[in-house]
């Protein structure tokens, strides 16, 4: 068994580095070539995460990559387009509004909740 | 339409001369690998979770999300985060940490202005984008595939 996990991890290590790797990279030179600020490089990852969703490109580079590709905020998206489509599936155009943040609540409220304990207890440096 | 003021050409000129050129090629280098190889990390944590602690496949992904986002503010909180983003580019903003690191980063900075005008108000500033961009091109295009039956 230590074996093929030990195969299993070094694989998806790769994948992870490589997947993850290039969208950072993408979202570098958007920096860097594009001159972009960070507001505007994160706003088309999110919604190129979307669009991708909606192809079923980006499900399938999860399953190739897993946190390669759940880890940038790509799958934001990609998140907020499964959770809309589930609801859709169930409850029609309403489902829409009440899936959408269901798989990202998670995310947005630790994001929160840490923040606020950070804000409480730390002091700003610089 | 007005145009925007530009410098004095003569200005223009020293400013080039000075302006450090751009390492496009080392950031991007830099963003890829600092960048993936924390998703590789991340990657490695979730399997290990799947497969010596035998969580399901979806509850281990959320428990690394969620640890990643407590990390980030963590390090936020100690002033870590955001020097090591200066060094490693869109390697660390990338990264769902990134977004906590905004959230977490504007709540500290606007503190002295009070917990409910300071962090409060001005929490979702970089992260408020993330959100609307997000929440807009999926309604447009979930339902764009809902009208043509493509869902």
């Amino acid at each position: 068994m230590p074996e093929a996990l030990f195969g299993e991890l070094l694989r998806q290590f790769f994948r992870a580095l490589l997947i993850g790797g290039l969208f950072c990279t993408a979202g570098q030179l958007l920096f860097d070539l594009a001159n972009l600020t960070p507001a505007h490089t994160m706003s088309i990852l999110v919604s190129t995460g979307s669009l991708l969703a909606i192809c079923g490109i980006y499900p399938a580079l999860v399953d190739f990559a897993g946190f390669g590709a759940s880890l940038p905020i790509l799958n934001f998206g990609n998140l907020l387009v499964s959770g809309a489509r589930e609801g859709a599936l169930a409850d029609g155009f309403l489902g829409i509004l009440t899936g959408m943040l269901k798989p990202v609540s998670a995310g947005i409220t630790a994001a929160v909740v840490f923040g606020f304990l950070v804000a409480l207890f730390c002091k700003p440096k610089g | 339409m007005t145009k925007k003021p530009q410098p004095e050409r003569w200005y223009q000129e020293i400013i080039k001369a000075n302006t450090p050129p751009k390492q496009v090629f080392r950031n991007s280098l830099t963003a890829f690998f600092s960048g993936g190889l924390f998703c590789a990390l991340a990657e490695t944590a979730r399997l290990l979770l799947i497969r010596l602690a035998g969580l399901p496949e979806q509850t281990a992904a959320a428990w690394v999300t969620v640890g990643a986002i407590a990390l980030a503010a963590l390090l936020t909180g100690c002033g870590v985060y955001d020097r090591a983003a200066q060094k490693l580019g869109a390697g660390l903003a990338v990264p769902i940490s990134g977004f906590a690191n905004s959230v977490a980063a504007s709540m500290l900075e606007h503190k002295y202005e009070g917990m409910v005008l300071g962090s409060g108000c001005n929490s979702f500033k970089l992260a408020g984008a993330v959100i609307v961009f997000g929440c807009a091109s999926a309604f447009a295009v979930t339902l764009l595939a809902m009208l043509l039956g493509l869902l």
